[in-house]
This record gives structure tokens, sequence and C-alpha cells, in this order.
């Protein structure tokens, strides 16, 4: 046996990369500039990126937040940072936050919409965190008459007496048996307290000063029109969902036809229906609230949008579900309940909240038809003699406002998904 | 036995009509649209009492009356004598211009951006998504006014191009004006032309552009039949005859030849005392919603872009690899075409949405369908019934039909199973 042999008996300790393939370096080459395309397009955004923040930063801090006039503004910024300066005049935001978030409501009573958007968020949590404990839902359900009463005002009689009315009902539905004896019962507890409410008041008067919806204006117009919306849109989406999959011909075809034709329009035809038609179509003297009518139509205009994605989840469920909730002998509402729409809303989450989202963001479109969101408010605060002519400074901060609550919407989605992950599919 | 016999023969009783299944849909059906039937009847009453009440039967005739209002912006002869149908006709055309100009736009933004939002390029990654979040979270009326208020703010008034020194000057050897009351472009002239011939008397069209239409057509028709004898040829020998000069020649040539014989020359837009004349002008309105409605739209796209191309799966891109495609021809070859079929059903519900949010033009002063029939049409005559009426069937017929045709494309590029 020979002592050479033909292949290495010991390993090579393995050598350091290159510099130029690890670290910084590295990560930059394949990354930034593998190509001649991927360089230019490195290059080009960074320029761009420059640009835009080059102009924009200066002129973000180099700004004014004391001024009561945008000439003084001008004024403020031309002494502080030098002449040919172009900064912000934040001072406008300073002076008209309020009336972007509230609108005309009157100053002494802001605490309500504070205290109702406060209680809102209390009522949502235990539907957005699951972990939250269930006896809380309680007060999500009662929250809308409170919210409703809070920002309107009135007697207290009217929403109290509803609530009881409501529950009385429930109450009384466990005596009867059938379905529609129970509707029954439910309708006339309402209608009897709320009768009732009427002489209530008169015996014991009691209220809050009562806020004419003209006063409402800003984002707490948004956000009243848009929560109301999508709380309302949610259920009466899922019927009509269920309506369109129906295999009853009439139901199927009624569902079908709201549906195209609210698809159909654009929603400012549907709030120059609310603003001009609306009070043709109810009875004779009928005369309703602007509000009241706009949110109706954003609902009916959400409800359908809301209908084609949760049939969209109905449609991606295994057929197997189905069949298996058949076999277990569950009659249709039972079988829709517990095992075929908790699953279809599942996959149907980014949709929802996408729906969700576009409605919000449609809010601003009552501005069109006189009502003064933050848009409309924009244009009556630049018609202003001291603040005419300005103009980034408040679409700024409406943007901002508007990305901050769909961004936090966004996200909030995509934790469900994560969470409602079950990966069995 | 009389127990059993009477069983047999249940007659039919009233609570069946609930709790037979047999004919509970029925009964479910028939009450639907007995409600349905009720609460239209109900809405119409009230509708033709208030009506009576207010003394203004439904009525279409002030669609003849003259509109008495301006419009900026129209395709076919319009003057404030026209009537109230031919400004609605105006709005409708302006609607579907911005639609057309917007979806288009809107698709090269959202493949461009969806494709580069995938990129590895950790830059232009990043600024892909900063754009698609930043357009998908903001409201689009508030991008509309967004525009118009650049366009108006920051482009040059028409008399900064006056004087001796001129603030601003013409762009592309002084043939297009980009101003703050809109865009100047040329306009195709003709100078021994043959003329416009009128339809019904409502609108002219230019017999010059249907023989250049005409003439293209033909021409795209004979180097189609040239493509297809070469597809023949290579199914025969094998070997593909090289036929692009045929096809561009077959093409371009008889175009320019109608070009050249009808005296074809570019009108300049030139600046004469206070503003442009002569030239195509795009309204600043235009521009605006244009833009507005692409750049959102176009976000929503590159999404949608974004999921058809992460739905192909991997071991797709990685056989065009092994096939030795490089990384732009396995996009173009391979990965797209699958997306595609992932795309299309919701890139139909985007276009459908631009349309329909091109309505908000009545919020910058844009005359499209909104604007004038629902406008300032709805506005001079109060016949608010008939106006919101028309717009909805106007808006009906075009989701409709966009939907109509873009089913159909579907159905064109879907998976054929078998």
């Amino acid at each position: 046996m020979s002592e050479t042999s033909f292949v290495r008996k010991e390993i090579l300790t393995s050598q350091a990369p290159p510099l130029s393939e690890i670290g910084i370096v590295g990560w930059m080459r394949e990354n930034l500039f593998s190509n001649w395309f991927n360089t230019l397009l490195t290059i080009l955004s960074t320029v761009s990126v420059y640009l835009v923040l080059a102009e924009s930063i200066p002129w973000i801090f180099q700004s004014s937040w004391t001024a009561t006039s945008l000439n003084e503004c001008r004024e403020n910024i031309a002494r502080e940072y030098g002449e040919g300066v172009h900064g912000a005049c934040w001072a406008v935001i300073r002076e008209r936050y309020l009336q972007m978030l509230f609108g005309f409501y009157p100053s002494e009573l802001y605490w309500r919409p504070i205290l109702a958007f406060v209680l809102m968020l209390a009522a949502l949590s235990p539907i957005l965190f699951p972990s939250l404990p269930r006896t809380l839902l309680l007060f999500s359900a009662i929250y809308p008459f409170a919210g409703y009463w809070l920002l309107w005002g009135g007697s207290i009689w009217g929403p109290t007496s509803i609530v009881a009315g409501v529950a009385v009902g429930f109450f009384g539905m466990q005596f009867v048996r059938y379905r529609v004896a129970m509707i029954g019962v439910l309708a006339l507890s309402i209608y009897f307290f709320f009768r009732l409410s009427g002489y209530l008041q008169i015996a014991l008067p009691l209220g809050i000063e009562p806020i004419e919806s003209a006063k409402m204006g800003g984002f707490l117009l948004s956000v009243t029109i848009g929560t109301t919306g999508i709380v309302l849109s949610l259920p009466i989406g899922i019927i009509l969902a269920l309506g369109r999959t129906s295999n009853l011909l009439i139901v199927k075809a009624i569902c079908v036809g709201f549906i195209e034709f609210i698809r159909g329009v654009p929603l400012i035809t549907l709030l120059f229906v609310a603003s001009t038609l609306l009070n043709l179509f109810m009875p004779p003297g009928t005369n309703f609230d602007l509000i009241l009518r706009v949110v109706i139509m954003v609902t009916m205009f959400a409800s359908a949008y809301m209908a084609e994605v949760i049939r969209g989840g109905l449609a991606a469920l295994p057929r197997g579900q189905y069949e298996a909730a058949d076999a277990l002998g569950l009659d249709y509402w039972k079988s829709i309940r517990l095992i075929i729409m908790p699953q279809a809303l599942k996959i149907s989450i980014p949709g929802i909240v996408s729906t969700f989202i576009g409605l919000f963001k449609d809010t601003t479109l009552v501005s069109i038809i006189g009502l003064l969101d933050p848009l409309g408010l924009t244009t009556s605060i630049r018609a202003d003699s001291d603040w005419n002519g300005i103009v980034w400074e408040l679409y700024g901060f409406v943007a901002m406002v508007f990305f901050i609550f769909c961004f936090a919407m966004s996200r909030y989605s995509m934790y469900l998904e994560r969470k409602l992950e079950t990966g069995n599919h | 036995m009389e127990y059993t016999a009477e069983g047999r023969r249940q007659s039919f009783r009233l609570s069946m009509l609930i709790y037979d299944t047999r004919y509970r849909s029925l009964t479910i059906q028939i009450a639907a649209l007995v409600g349905l039937l009720l609460v239209i009847g109900w809405l119409v009453s009230n509708t033709a009492q208030n009506l009576s009440a207010l003394g203004k039967p439904v009525n279409f005739g002030f669609l003849n009356q003259p509109a008495s209002y301006d419009i900026n912006q129209s395709f076919i002869e319009y003057s404030s004598r026209s009537s109230h149908l031919r400004a609605s006709a105006i709005g409708l055309m302006n609607t579907l211009l911005v639609a057309v100009l917007g979806c288009a736009l809107a698709t090269v933004i959202g493949l461009v951006f969806g494709v580069l939002r995938l990129s590895k390029n950790w830059v232009i990654a990043r600024l892909m998504t900063v754009y698609i979040e930043v357009f998908r979270n903001v409201p689009v009326l508030l991008w509309i006014v967004f525009y118009m208020a650049i366009i108006i703010e920051v482009l040059p008034a028409p008399r900064d191009f006056r004087g001796e020194s001129p603030g601003s000057s013409m762009i592309f050897w002084d043939s297009v004006a980009i101003t703050n009351r809109g865009v100047y472009v040329p306009e195709p002239l003709f100078s021994n032309g043959l003329g416009d011939i009128s339809i019904f008397g409502l609108f002219a069209i230019s017999l010059d552009l249907l023989a250049l239409i005409f003439v293209l057509a033909i021409g795209i028709f004979a180097a189609g039949r040239v493509a297809q004898r070469a597809n023949k040829t290579q199914e025969e020998t094998g070997v593909r005859p090289s036929t692009w000069h045929y096809r561009t020649a077959l093409i371009v040539l008889p175009s320019v030849t109608l070009l050249l014989a009808l005296g074809f020359h570019l009108g300049l837009p030139e600046l004469k005392g206070f503003n442009f004349s002569g030239g195509i002008n795009m309204r600043n309105s235009l521009i605006a919603l244009w833009l507005a409605l692409a750049c959102y739209t176009g976000a929503f796209i590159a999404e949608i872009v974004r999921a058809g191309i992460l739905s192909v799966s991997k071991g797709q891109s990685e056989a065009a690899f092994a096939l030795g495609l490089r990384p732009t021809q396995s996009m173009r070859l391979v990965i797209l075409p699958q997306a595609l079929r992932v795309i299309i059903p919701p890139l139909i519900s985007q276009y459908l949405n631009l349309t329909k949010n091109s309505s908000l033009a009545i919020a910058i002063g844009y005359m499209d369908v909104t604007g004038t029939l629902g406008g300032i049409t709805l506005n001079q005559t109060g016949r608010e019934l008939e106006c919101i009426l028309l717009l909805i069937i106007c808006f009906l017929c075009i989701s409709l039909t966009v939907s109509a045709v873009l089913n159909w494309y579907n159905n064109l590029v879907k998976l054929k199973e078998r």
C-alpha cells in the first residue's frame, strides 16, 4: 500500500466568504444592485424619495402654530426662518381642530360626543377582542340607544323605553312557542313601551338638551354615519347573501335585483335620492332628518357590497360542510347559525373589513349634498377671509386622520385572520 | 283500522302551509312577493300623492327645453341654447371619456406597481407598499380635490407664458402647454379634408376620422391574414417565414398615404390674449379627475395583481427557469397568463368602481352626467324624480354593459376544463 491517496484525507476548513458577499455590502449587492435594471430602480426611487422629503420636511417643520390668519402666518414664518421660505401654517389646525372634530356642536356640550366615542370603543371592545368577558356584550347591545341619546339629546324616556320594550319582549318570547308569535310579542312590547315613553316624559320630564342634526359635522359626523352603516350593514348583508344563495326563486330574484341595482349605481346618486327624493316616497307630511336619510342610503349601499362579500365566503365553503349539517339533522337556520356562517364569515373577513373601510371613506361624499363632514368643513374654512388661500394643511390633516382610522382597521383584520387561522384546510 | 285510513287520507289543513316542508317554501315566497308588492305600492302611492300636492306630475318634457348653461368640455357641438337632453348626452360622453382614460392608466399603474411590489429590490418594494397603503386608506374624494388643488396652485397660469421673459414655457418644441386651466395639446387638422357628415342631424362625425379608421382596420385585417399564412407555413414546413416587415408596412403605409392625401398637419395651441387657443384643450378638472381616479384605483389594482401573481404556484416559475427563460420572459410567458385568470374578475369590479367614482366629478366641476343631468339640470328644472331616475338608468346601463363585456372576456381566458 502506498502512502499516496487519490482523494484528500482531511477536510479543509471552510474559508470566510468574500467581503462583498456578506454583511451590509452583500445584502446591498443582492437586494439593491443585482443587475443594471435593479440598480436603476434603486437609484430612481431613492432620488424620488429624497426629492419628496427634501420638499416636504422643511415645509412641515418650518411652520407657524400661533397665527390667527394666513397673512400673519406667512409673516411669522418669514420672520423666523427668513424670507422666501414656504412653511406650513398649522395654526389653522390649532384654531379649527375642534370644529373639524365636532362641527358646530355647542362647545359646552363637547363632553357628550366624547363620552359617546369612549363608550363606543368600550362597546366595540368585547366584539373586537374575544378574550374579554362575554357579559360586556350586554353593554354593546344597549350602546346604540345610549350613543344616540348622548349625541342628539332629548328625553331620556324614548331610548330607555325602547330598551325596556326589547328586554320585556325577549322575556315574553320564552312563553310562546311559535316563531311568528315570538316576533309578534317582541313588536307589541316595543310598541307599548314606545307609546308609554310620551306619557313618562309628561309625568317625569328627564332629559338633556336636544341638539339638531344641522349642528353636527366634522369627524363626529363621519364616525356616526360610518359606524351606524357598518353595524347595520353586516346583518342586512348576511340576510341578503342568504337570500341570494337560497333556492326559493322569488326571494332569490328579489335579493339579486336589490344587490345588482345598488351595486350598479354610484353612492352619490343614492345620496341625491336621500337628499331630494326620500321625503317624496314617505307619507305626505313626513319630514325626517337628513342625517337619518343619509344613514339609510349608506347602509343600503354597504349592505349590497357586504352581501356579495359574504356570498363569496358561502361559495368558498366546501360542499361537505352543508351536507354534514344536513346529515346531523339540523334545520336551515340552525345549520346556518352553527355551521355555515361561522366558517363563511371567517373566510370573508378581509372582504368584510375592506367593505367597512370603503364605507368609512365614502362618508366624505356627504359633503357633496351639503352636510359638513371634514371635507365640507375645509371648504367653509377656506371661505373664511382669514384663511382664504390655505389648501395643503387642511387636506393633509383630513387625509391623515382618515389614513389612521382605515390603516388601523386593515391591520386589525390581519390580526383577526391570524387569530382565527385554524390551519385545517 | 279506521285510524290508519284516516292517517293516509290526511286532508290539507291550513297549518301545513307553515309546518309542511312541501308547502312552506311556497308560502314564504308568496309572502315575500306580496310584502314586496305592498311596499312598492305604498311608496308609489306616497310619491303620487306628494307629487300631486306639489303640483308637478311626472313629465319628461323638460328635456327638450333649452339648457341655458355652458359645458366647457364636449365632443359634439353644444351651446347654451341646446336642449337639456343634449347636455345630458354630453355629460354621459364625458363620463365615458374619463372612465376609459382612467381605466387605461389605472391598469398600467396597477400592473407596474403590483409587479414592482414583489420585486426583490428592498427600496422599490417598500416604496410601492407606502404608495399602495397611502392611496387605499384615504378617501377618493379627498384625492380628487387634492389633485385639483395641485393643478390650480402649482401649475403656471396662462398669463405666465406671456411677455419677453416668460415665467414658464411650452414643452415638446412649443407644442404642449401645461397650465392651471388645463393642458393644451396639438390637434390633428386636415387641409383638404372630406368634411363632416351629420348623423340624424344630432351630431357630426368627421369623415376623415372614419376614413382613417376604415383604412387602419383593413390594414390590421390584412396583417392578421399574413400572420395566419406564416403560422400555416410554420405548421407545414417547420420554418417560420419572417413577416414582420410586411405586416408593419400593411398597417402603416396605407394610413400614412391617406394622411398625406388628406393634408394632415397639427394645429398647435397658441397664446392669444389671456388664454391659449387652438389645439385640444383638456380641462384642468378632467386632468385632475383622471389622475386621481387612476392613482387611487391603480393602488387597488396593484394589490389584485400582486395577489394574482402570488397565487401562481412556485413550481411554475421554477419550471420556467429550468427551461432557461429569463426572469422577464418567465413573468410574461408563464406567470402572468396564469395570474390573469385570478386577476380579471376583481379587476372588472375595480373598473366598475372607477366608472362609478367618476361621478364625484361634481365636486370639482367636471361636467359629467352627474354634473349635467343630476346637477345643473336638476337644479334649474326642479325635476328631481325624473332627473335622478334617468341618472340611475344611465349608470345601470353602463355598469351592466361593462360587466357583461368583461365577463364575456373572462370566459374567453378562463381555464378550459374538460
